[in-house]
Protein backbone atom coordinates (compact mmCIF):
# COMPACT_ATOMS: atom_id res chain seq x y z
CA UNK A 1 0.00 0.00 0.00
CA UNK A 2 2.70 2.49 1.07
CA UNK A 3 4.47 1.90 -2.86
CA UNK A 4 1.14 2.53 -4.36
CA UNK A 5 1.03 5.65 -2.26
CA UNK A 6 4.15 6.92 -3.11
CA UNK A 7 4.19 6.31 -7.18
CA UNK A 8 0.36 8.15 -7.04
CA UNK A 9 2.03 11.27 -5.23
CA UNK A 10 4.80 11.44 -7.09
CA UNK A 11 2.59 10.57 -10.74
CA UNK A 12 0.17 13.05 -9.87
CA UNK A 13 -0.20 14.82 -6.75
CA UNK A 14 3.62 16.74 -7.20
CA UNK A 15 3.77 15.90 -10.91
CA UNK A 16 7.25 16.64 -11.99
CA UNK A 17 6.26 18.66 -14.80
CA UNK A 18 3.11 20.34 -13.92
CA UNK A 19 3.32 21.07 -10.00
CA UNK A 20 7.32 20.87 -9.97
CA UNK A 21 8.73 22.28 -13.25
CA UNK A 22 11.15 19.85 -13.94
CA UNK A 23 11.64 18.53 -17.49
CA UNK A 24 10.14 21.66 -18.86
CA UNK A 25 12.37 21.59 -21.93
CA UNK A 26 11.98 17.88 -23.38
CA UNK A 27 7.70 18.37 -22.30
CA UNK A 28 7.10 21.62 -24.76
CA UNK A 29 10.24 20.32 -27.15
CA UNK A 30 8.91 17.11 -27.96
CA UNK A 31 5.26 16.98 -27.65
CA UNK A 32 4.64 17.57 -31.45
CA UNK A 33 3.27 13.91 -32.19
CA UNK A 34 1.48 11.58 -29.69
CA UNK A 35 4.41 9.00 -31.62
CA UNK A 36 7.18 10.90 -30.47
CA UNK A 37 5.95 11.70 -27.10
CA UNK A 38 5.24 7.84 -26.03
CA UNK A 39 8.73 7.40 -27.47
CA UNK A 40 9.89 10.37 -25.37
CA UNK A 41 8.24 9.18 -22.02
CA UNK A 42 9.33 5.85 -22.40
CA UNK A 43 12.61 6.58 -22.41
CA UNK A 44 12.76 8.77 -19.42
CA UNK A 45 10.98 5.90 -17.63
CA UNK A 46 13.71 3.68 -18.34
CA UNK A 47 16.90 6.37 -17.94
CA UNK A 48 15.27 7.56 -14.41
CA UNK A 49 14.77 4.07 -12.97
CA UNK A 50 18.65 2.63 -13.69
CA UNK A 51 20.16 6.39 -12.92
CA UNK A 52 18.38 6.46 -10.07
CA UNK A 53 19.22 2.75 -8.71
CA UNK A 54 23.33 3.34 -9.84
CA UNK A 55 23.24 7.20 -8.45
CA UNK A 56 21.70 5.84 -4.90
CA UNK A 57 24.29 2.93 -4.69
CA UNK A 58 27.29 5.40 -5.26
CA UNK A 59 25.72 8.05 -2.88
CA UNK A 60 25.36 5.37 -0.12
CA UNK A 61 28.60 3.64 -0.72
CA UNK A 62 30.76 6.06 -0.90
CA UNK A 63 29.34 9.84 -0.54
CA UNK A 64 27.22 9.14 2.52
CA UNK A 65 29.57 9.56 6.33
CA UNK A 66 28.46 6.10 6.63
CA UNK A 67 30.53 4.83 3.57
CA UNK A 68 33.89 3.20 2.48
CA UNK A 69 35.58 6.86 3.13
CA UNK A 70 33.71 8.07 6.36
CA UNK A 71 33.24 11.01 5.09
CA UNK A 72 30.40 13.43 4.25
CA UNK A 73 31.43 14.04 0.50
CA UNK A 74 27.27 14.98 -0.05
CA UNK A 75 28.46 18.02 -1.75
CA UNK A 76 29.66 15.72 -4.67
CA UNK A 77 26.29 14.52 -5.75
CA UNK A 78 25.72 16.93 -7.95
CA UNK A 79 28.78 16.29 -10.17
CA UNK A 80 29.13 12.57 -9.54
CA UNK A 81 25.13 11.75 -10.40
CA UNK A 82 25.58 14.10 -13.46
CA UNK A 83 28.46 11.76 -14.38
CA UNK A 84 26.89 8.91 -14.42
CA UNK A 85 23.31 10.37 -16.02
CA UNK A 86 25.58 11.33 -18.94
CA UNK A 87 27.70 8.04 -19.24
CA UNK A 88 24.19 6.11 -19.24
CA UNK A 89 22.00 7.79 -21.94
CA UNK A 90 25.36 7.44 -23.79
CA UNK A 91 25.31 3.54 -22.88
CA UNK A 92 21.60 3.36 -23.59
CA UNK A 93 22.06 5.09 -27.13
CA UNK A 94 24.52 2.59 -28.34
CA UNK A 95 22.38 -0.56 -26.44
CA UNK A 96 19.24 1.04 -28.56
CA UNK A 97 21.55 1.30 -32.05
CA UNK A 98 22.83 -2.19 -31.86
CA UNK A 99 20.03 -4.09 -30.59
CA UNK A 100 16.61 -2.28 -30.94
CA UNK A 101 17.51 0.15 -34.00
CA UNK A 102 13.76 0.46 -34.53
CA UNK A 103 13.37 2.58 -31.50
CA UNK A 104 16.61 4.11 -31.89
CA UNK A 105 15.16 5.41 -34.89
CA UNK A 106 12.17 6.36 -33.25
CA UNK A 107 13.45 8.66 -30.88
CA UNK A 108 16.32 10.26 -32.59
CA UNK A 109 17.74 12.96 -30.94
CA UNK A 110 15.41 12.92 -28.47
CA UNK A 111 17.55 10.28 -26.77
CA UNK A 112 20.81 12.44 -26.13
CA UNK A 113 18.54 15.17 -24.79
CA UNK A 114 17.80 12.99 -22.01
CA UNK A 115 20.78 13.87 -20.37
CA UNK A 116 19.82 17.35 -20.15
CA UNK A 117 16.25 16.76 -18.75
CA UNK A 118 17.02 18.22 -15.43
CA UNK A 119 14.18 15.48 -14.54
CA UNK A 120 16.74 12.90 -13.92
CA UNK A 121 18.85 14.64 -12.32
CA UNK A 122 15.89 16.05 -9.78
CA UNK A 123 14.76 12.57 -9.54
CA UNK A 124 18.22 11.00 -8.27
CA UNK A 125 19.28 13.82 -6.10
CA UNK A 126 15.35 13.64 -4.07
CA UNK A 127 16.00 10.13 -3.71
CA UNK A 128 19.08 10.97 -2.81
CA UNK A 129 18.32 12.76 0.22
CA UNK A 130 14.92 12.09 0.67
CA UNK A 131 14.82 8.38 0.87
CA UNK A 132 16.91 5.52 2.77
CA UNK A 133 15.04 2.73 1.77
CA UNK A 134 16.22 1.39 -2.26
CA UNK A 135 12.83 0.00 -2.94
CA UNK A 136 10.64 2.86 -1.63
CA UNK A 137 12.90 5.29 -3.48
CA UNK A 138 12.67 3.23 -6.73
CA UNK A 139 8.56 3.40 -6.56
CA UNK A 140 9.05 7.40 -6.27
CA UNK A 141 11.28 7.24 -9.38
CA UNK A 142 9.03 5.05 -11.24
CA UNK A 143 6.01 7.57 -10.22
CA UNK A 144 7.66 10.78 -10.87
CA UNK A 145 8.80 8.91 -14.45
CA UNK A 146 5.38 7.71 -15.03
CA UNK A 147 4.14 11.42 -14.26
CA UNK A 148 6.22 12.65 -16.75
CA UNK A 149 5.37 10.05 -19.23
CA UNK A 150 1.57 10.59 -18.92
CA UNK A 151 1.75 14.42 -18.77
CA UNK A 152 4.10 14.48 -21.78
CA UNK A 153 1.32 12.34 -24.03
CA UNK A 154 -1.30 14.46 -23.14
CA UNK A 155 -0.13 17.28 -24.03
CA UNK A 156 0.81 16.07 -27.14
CA UNK A 157 -2.58 14.89 -27.58
CA UNK A 158 -4.09 18.40 -26.68
CA UNK A 159 -1.55 19.79 -29.60
CA UNK A 160 -2.38 17.28 -31.80
CA UNK A 161 -5.71 17.93 -31.53
CA UNK A 162 -4.85 21.90 -31.71
CA UNK A 163 -3.88 21.78 -34.81
CA UNK A 164 -6.96 22.32 -37.37
CA UNK A 165 -7.89 24.93 -34.93
CA UNK A 166 -8.22 28.61 -35.64
CA UNK A 167 -5.74 30.09 -33.45
CA UNK A 168 -5.33 34.14 -32.94
CA UNK A 169 -2.24 34.97 -34.70
CA UNK A 170 -0.45 36.31 -32.04
CA UNK A 171 -1.05 33.03 -30.30
CA UNK A 172 0.43 31.17 -32.64
CA UNK A 173 3.20 28.27 -32.16
CA UNK A 174 4.76 28.45 -28.58
CA UNK A 175 2.93 30.88 -26.50
CA UNK A 176 -0.61 28.96 -27.15
CA UNK A 177 1.49 25.62 -26.03
CA UNK A 178 2.32 27.96 -22.95
CA UNK A 179 -0.92 28.56 -22.22
CA UNK A 180 -1.91 24.86 -22.60
CA UNK A 181 0.66 24.30 -19.89
CA UNK A 182 -0.39 26.57 -17.53
CA UNK A 183 -4.10 25.34 -17.68
CA UNK A 184 -2.36 21.70 -17.44
CA UNK A 185 -0.78 22.52 -14.21
CA UNK A 186 -3.76 24.11 -12.65
CA UNK A 187 -5.92 21.21 -13.67
CA UNK A 188 -2.97 19.15 -12.09
CA UNK A 189 -3.64 20.89 -8.80
CA UNK A 190 -7.16 19.38 -8.08
CA UNK A 191 -5.14 16.35 -7.74
CA UNK A 192 -3.29 18.05 -4.27
CA UNK A 193 -6.49 17.65 -2.19
CA UNK A 194 -6.55 13.83 -3.08
CA UNK A 195 -7.23 11.97 0.38
CA UNK A 196 -4.90 8.84 0.33
CA UNK A 197 -3.38 6.73 2.34
CA UNK B 1 42.80 18.71 3.28
CA UNK B 2 41.80 14.91 3.47
CA UNK B 3 38.43 16.01 1.90
CA UNK B 4 40.09 17.43 -0.95
CA UNK B 5 41.95 14.88 -1.73
CA UNK B 6 39.09 12.21 -1.25
CA UNK B 7 37.12 13.83 -3.25
CA UNK B 8 39.21 14.47 -6.12
CA UNK B 9 40.12 10.86 -6.09
CA UNK B 10 36.69 9.58 -5.41
CA UNK B 11 35.14 11.87 -8.78
CA UNK B 12 38.69 10.82 -10.66
CA UNK B 13 38.15 7.17 -9.82
CA UNK B 14 34.31 7.49 -11.02
CA UNK B 15 35.11 9.13 -14.09
CA UNK B 16 38.01 6.78 -15.03
CA UNK B 17 35.44 3.76 -14.52
CA UNK B 18 32.81 5.10 -16.55
CA UNK B 19 35.45 6.06 -19.06
CA UNK B 20 36.79 2.18 -19.32
CA UNK B 21 33.12 1.21 -19.22
CA UNK B 22 31.75 3.34 -22.47
CA UNK B 23 35.24 2.39 -24.15
CA UNK B 24 34.81 -1.11 -23.99
CA UNK B 25 30.84 -1.23 -24.43
CA UNK B 26 31.21 0.74 -28.20
CA UNK B 27 33.44 -1.45 -29.52
CA UNK B 28 31.02 -4.35 -27.87
CA UNK B 29 28.25 -2.78 -29.61
CA UNK B 30 29.75 -1.31 -31.95
CA UNK B 31 27.63 -1.28 -35.36
CA UNK B 32 29.25 -1.18 -38.60
CA UNK B 33 28.12 1.91 -40.45
CA UNK B 34 28.63 1.50 -44.22
CA UNK B 35 31.27 3.79 -45.12
CA UNK B 36 29.50 5.15 -48.34
CA UNK B 37 26.44 6.59 -46.40
CA UNK B 38 28.34 8.98 -44.38
CA UNK B 39 30.03 10.46 -47.58
CA UNK B 40 26.55 10.64 -49.09
CA UNK B 41 24.83 11.81 -46.10
CA UNK B 42 27.73 14.38 -45.89
CA UNK B 43 27.22 15.58 -49.76
CA UNK B 44 22.92 15.95 -48.58
CA UNK B 45 21.71 19.64 -48.27
CA UNK B 46 20.90 18.12 -44.71
CA UNK B 47 17.41 19.76 -44.75
CA UNK B 48 15.17 16.90 -44.06
CA UNK B 49 12.79 17.89 -46.86
CA UNK B 50 11.45 14.98 -47.63
CA UNK B 51 11.18 15.91 -50.96
CA UNK B 52 13.00 12.84 -52.72
CA UNK B 53 10.66 10.98 -50.94
CA UNK B 54 12.57 9.43 -48.20
CA UNK B 55 11.90 10.24 -44.69
CA UNK B 56 14.84 12.64 -44.69
CA UNK B 57 18.35 12.90 -45.67
CA UNK B 58 20.04 10.11 -43.31
CA UNK B 59 17.06 7.68 -45.18
CA UNK B 60 18.12 8.73 -48.62
CA UNK B 61 21.63 8.96 -48.04
CA UNK B 62 21.01 4.73 -46.81
CA UNK B 63 19.12 3.95 -49.87
CA UNK B 64 21.97 5.76 -52.43
CA UNK B 65 24.52 3.47 -51.39
CA UNK B 66 22.16 0.73 -51.00
CA UNK B 67 21.72 1.65 -54.72
CA UNK B 68 17.99 1.44 -54.37
CA UNK B 69 17.88 5.53 -55.17
CA UNK B 70 19.51 7.35 -57.69
CA UNK B 71 22.16 9.49 -57.23
CA UNK B 72 20.44 12.89 -58.31
CA UNK B 73 17.37 11.73 -56.30
CA UNK B 74 18.02 15.25 -54.74
CA UNK B 75 15.37 17.41 -55.96
CA UNK B 76 16.97 20.44 -53.69
CA UNK B 77 20.67 19.81 -54.16
CA UNK B 78 20.29 19.09 -58.22
CA UNK B 79 23.07 18.63 -60.25
CA UNK B 80 25.91 20.04 -58.04
CA UNK B 81 25.15 17.65 -55.45
CA UNK B 82 24.52 14.79 -57.80
CA UNK B 83 27.59 15.45 -59.20
CA UNK B 84 29.43 14.77 -55.88
CA UNK B 85 27.29 12.10 -54.73
CA UNK B 86 28.32 10.13 -58.00
CA UNK B 87 31.76 10.88 -57.55
CA UNK B 88 31.10 8.88 -53.92
CA UNK B 89 29.62 6.52 -55.74
CA UNK B 90 31.60 5.81 -58.90
CA UNK B 91 28.25 6.09 -60.63
CA UNK B 92 27.74 8.63 -63.67
CA UNK B 93 25.59 11.01 -62.40
CA UNK B 94 22.99 11.57 -65.29
CA UNK B 95 21.25 15.11 -66.15
CA UNK B 96 19.37 16.41 -63.43
CA UNK B 97 16.95 19.34 -65.07
CA UNK B 98 16.13 22.17 -62.28
CA UNK B 99 12.64 21.79 -61.75
CA UNK B 100 10.68 24.28 -60.00
CA UNK B 101 6.97 24.35 -58.54
CA UNK B 102 4.66 26.23 -61.07
CA UNK B 103 0.94 27.27 -59.68
CA UNK B 104 -1.86 26.12 -62.96
CA UNK B 105 -3.90 29.28 -62.37
CA UNK B 106 -4.27 32.99 -62.71
CA UNK B 107 -7.64 33.00 -60.94
CA UNK B 108 -6.55 36.77 -59.64
CA UNK B 109 -9.04 38.97 -58.05
CA UNK B 110 -9.47 40.79 -60.92
CA UNK B 111 -9.76 38.00 -63.44
CA UNK B 112 -11.86 35.45 -61.53
CA UNK B 113 -15.82 35.40 -60.70
CA UNK B 114 -16.86 34.53 -57.78
CA UNK B 115 -19.79 32.41 -57.04
CA UNK B 116 -20.69 33.63 -53.42
CA UNK B 117 -18.55 35.30 -50.62
CA UNK B 118 -16.72 33.12 -47.86
CA UNK B 119 -15.82 34.64 -44.66
CA UNK B 120 -14.44 31.54 -42.92
CA UNK B 121 -11.59 30.31 -41.72
CA UNK B 122 -8.49 30.75 -44.31
CA UNK B 123 -7.26 27.23 -45.10
CA UNK B 124 -7.44 25.92 -48.61
CA UNK B 125 -8.31 21.98 -47.25
CA UNK B 126 -11.02 23.55 -45.16
CA UNK B 127 -12.20 25.90 -48.22
CA UNK B 128 -11.88 22.90 -50.87
CA UNK B 129 -14.58 21.05 -49.29
CA UNK B 130 -17.38 23.36 -49.66
CA UNK B 131 -19.99 23.47 -52.78
CA UNK B 132 -18.42 24.53 -55.58
CA UNK B 133 -14.99 24.00 -54.41
CA UNK B 134 -14.63 27.11 -52.69
CA UNK B 135 -15.84 30.81 -54.05
CA UNK B 136 -14.52 30.94 -56.66
CA UNK B 137 -16.48 30.06 -59.76
CA UNK B 138 -13.91 27.68 -61.34
CA UNK B 139 -13.95 24.71 -59.86
CA UNK B 140 -10.35 24.21 -60.52
CA UNK B 141 -9.21 27.76 -58.97
CA UNK B 142 -6.23 28.24 -56.79
CA UNK B 143 -8.38 29.21 -53.75
CA UNK B 144 -5.27 31.94 -52.49
CA UNK B 145 -5.69 31.01 -48.43
CA UNK B 146 -2.02 30.11 -48.41
CA UNK B 147 -1.73 26.13 -47.64
CA UNK B 148 0.93 26.33 -49.41
CA UNK B 149 3.01 29.35 -48.22
CA UNK B 150 2.75 27.78 -44.79
CA UNK B 151 3.63 24.09 -46.20
CA UNK B 152 6.56 26.20 -47.80
CA UNK B 153 10.05 25.64 -45.89
CA UNK B 154 11.79 27.91 -48.28
CA UNK B 155 9.39 30.69 -48.46
CA UNK B 156 9.21 30.19 -51.80
CA UNK B 157 5.48 30.44 -52.57
CA UNK B 158 3.26 33.35 -51.42
CA UNK B 159 -0.21 34.47 -52.14
CA UNK B 160 -0.04 37.43 -54.53
CA UNK B 161 -3.71 38.70 -55.65
CA UNK B 162 -5.42 36.07 -54.00
CA UNK B 163 -3.49 33.14 -56.58
CA UNK B 164 -0.22 31.43 -55.33
CA UNK B 165 2.90 32.37 -56.94
CA UNK B 166 6.24 30.67 -56.54
CA UNK B 167 9.57 32.50 -56.65
CA UNK B 168 11.61 30.44 -59.00
CA UNK B 169 15.28 31.44 -57.55
CA UNK B 170 13.90 30.10 -54.01
CA UNK B 171 11.94 26.82 -54.95
CA UNK B 172 14.07 24.04 -54.73
CA UNK B 173 11.68 21.43 -55.33
CA UNK B 174 10.82 19.82 -52.37
CA UNK B 175 7.19 19.56 -53.71
CA UNK B 176 5.56 20.35 -50.09
CA UNK B 177 3.32 22.34 -51.98
CA UNK B 178 2.51 19.94 -53.98
CA UNK B 179 1.69 17.43 -51.59
CA UNK B 180 -0.17 20.37 -49.30
CA UNK B 181 -2.94 21.71 -52.03
CA UNK B 182 -6.45 20.32 -52.14
CA UNK B 183 -6.28 21.56 -55.46
CA UNK B 184 -3.66 20.07 -57.40
CA UNK B 185 -3.26 23.30 -59.09
CA UNK B 186 0.48 23.07 -58.70
CA UNK B 187 3.55 21.06 -60.43
CA UNK B 188 6.75 20.70 -61.35
CA UNK B 189 8.08 22.05 -64.54
CA UNK B 190 11.47 22.85 -66.15
CA UNK B 191 13.13 25.92 -64.55
CA UNK B 192 13.98 27.11 -68.03
CA UNK B 193 10.63 26.63 -69.60
CA UNK B 194 9.05 29.83 -70.71
CA UNK B 195 5.75 29.14 -71.55
CA UNK B 196 3.75 27.05 -69.64
CA UNK B 197 -0.04 26.74 -69.46
CA UNK B 198 -1.88 28.84 -66.45
CA UNK B 199 -4.77 27.57 -65.85
CA UNK B 200 -6.24 23.66 -64.86
CA UNK B 201 -10.05 24.83 -65.45
CA UNK B 202 -11.37 21.23 -66.41
CA UNK B 203 -14.65 22.90 -67.87
CA UNK B 204 -15.42 23.53 -71.25
CA UNK B 205 -16.92 27.01 -73.29
CA UNK B 206 -19.50 29.12 -71.90
CA UNK B 207 -19.06 27.82 -68.31
CA UNK B 208 -14.97 28.34 -68.48
CA UNK B 209 -15.59 31.40 -70.08
CA UNK B 210 -17.69 32.81 -67.01
CA UNK B 211 -15.83 31.51 -64.51
CA UNK B 212 -12.22 33.45 -65.34
CA UNK B 213 -11.22 35.58 -67.58
CA UNK B 214 -8.40 33.80 -68.74
CA UNK B 215 -9.21 29.89 -68.55
CA UNK B 216 -8.41 27.64 -71.12
CA UNK B 217 -11.97 26.64 -73.10
CA UNK B 218 -10.32 23.41 -74.20
CA UNK B 219 -11.05 25.28 -77.90
CA UNK B 220 -7.95 23.59 -79.29
CA UNK B 221 -6.22 25.75 -80.62
CA UNK B 222 -2.22 25.27 -79.14
CA UNK B 223 -3.12 21.77 -80.13
CA UNK B 224 -3.62 22.81 -83.83
CA UNK B 225 -1.30 25.60 -83.74
CA UNK B 226 2.08 23.47 -82.12
CA UNK B 227 4.12 21.65 -84.64
CA UNK B 228 6.10 19.15 -82.12
CA UNK B 229 2.89 17.77 -80.47
CA UNK B 230 3.85 19.49 -77.28
CA UNK B 231 0.61 20.72 -76.11
CA UNK B 232 -2.81 18.14 -76.28
CA UNK B 233 -6.03 19.30 -74.98
CA UNK B 234 -6.53 16.32 -72.05
CA UNK B 235 -9.81 16.88 -69.69
CA UNK B 236 -11.16 19.88 -71.30
CA UNK B 237 -8.05 22.00 -70.55
CA UNK B 238 -4.56 22.27 -72.26
CA UNK B 239 -1.42 20.30 -71.27
CA UNK B 240 2.12 20.67 -72.24
CA UNK B 241 4.72 17.85 -72.55
CA UNK B 242 7.93 19.53 -71.19
CA UNK B 243 10.16 17.45 -72.98
CA UNK B 244 9.01 17.69 -76.53
CA UNK B 245 7.90 21.65 -76.04
CA UNK B 246 11.07 23.81 -77.52
CA UNK B 247 9.70 27.15 -76.01
CA UNK B 248 8.76 28.53 -79.80
CA UNK B 249 5.66 30.38 -77.89
CA UNK B 250 3.52 29.96 -80.91
CA UNK B 251 0.59 28.46 -78.98
CA UNK B 252 0.72 31.46 -76.75
CA UNK B 253 0.49 34.14 -79.22
CA UNK B 254 -2.77 31.64 -80.34
CA UNK B 255 -4.51 31.04 -77.53
CA UNK B 256 -7.19 33.14 -77.39
CA UNK B 257 -7.93 33.27 -73.39
CA UNK B 258 -4.37 34.06 -73.07
CA UNK B 259 -4.17 31.32 -70.36
CA UNK B 260 -0.47 30.01 -72.16
CA UNK B 261 2.16 32.47 -71.15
Amino acid sequence: MEFIVIIITAALISNVVLSRFLGICAFLGVSNKVETAKGMGIAVIFVILIATAVTFGINNVFLEKTGVFGLDLTYLQTIAFILVIACLVQFLEMFLKKFIPSLYKALGIYLPLITTNCAVLGVALTVAQDYTNFAKGMAYALGTSGGFCISIILMASIREKLEGNDIPESFKGKPIVLIIACLMAIAFTGFSNLNIG
Amino acid sequence: MQIIISSVVLLSVIALIIGIFLGISSEVFKVEVDEKVSKVRECLPGNNCGGCGFAGCDALAEAIAKGEAAVNQCPVGGAPVAAKISEVMGVAAGDSVKMVAFVRCDGTCVNANKAYEYNGVKDCRLAASLPNAGEKKCKNACLGYGTCVNACKFDAIHIVDGVAKVDEEKCVACKACINACPMKVIELVPYAKKHKVVCSNKDKGKPAMDACKVSCIACGMCERTCTKGAIKVVNNVAVMDYTKCDDCGACAEKCPRKCIS
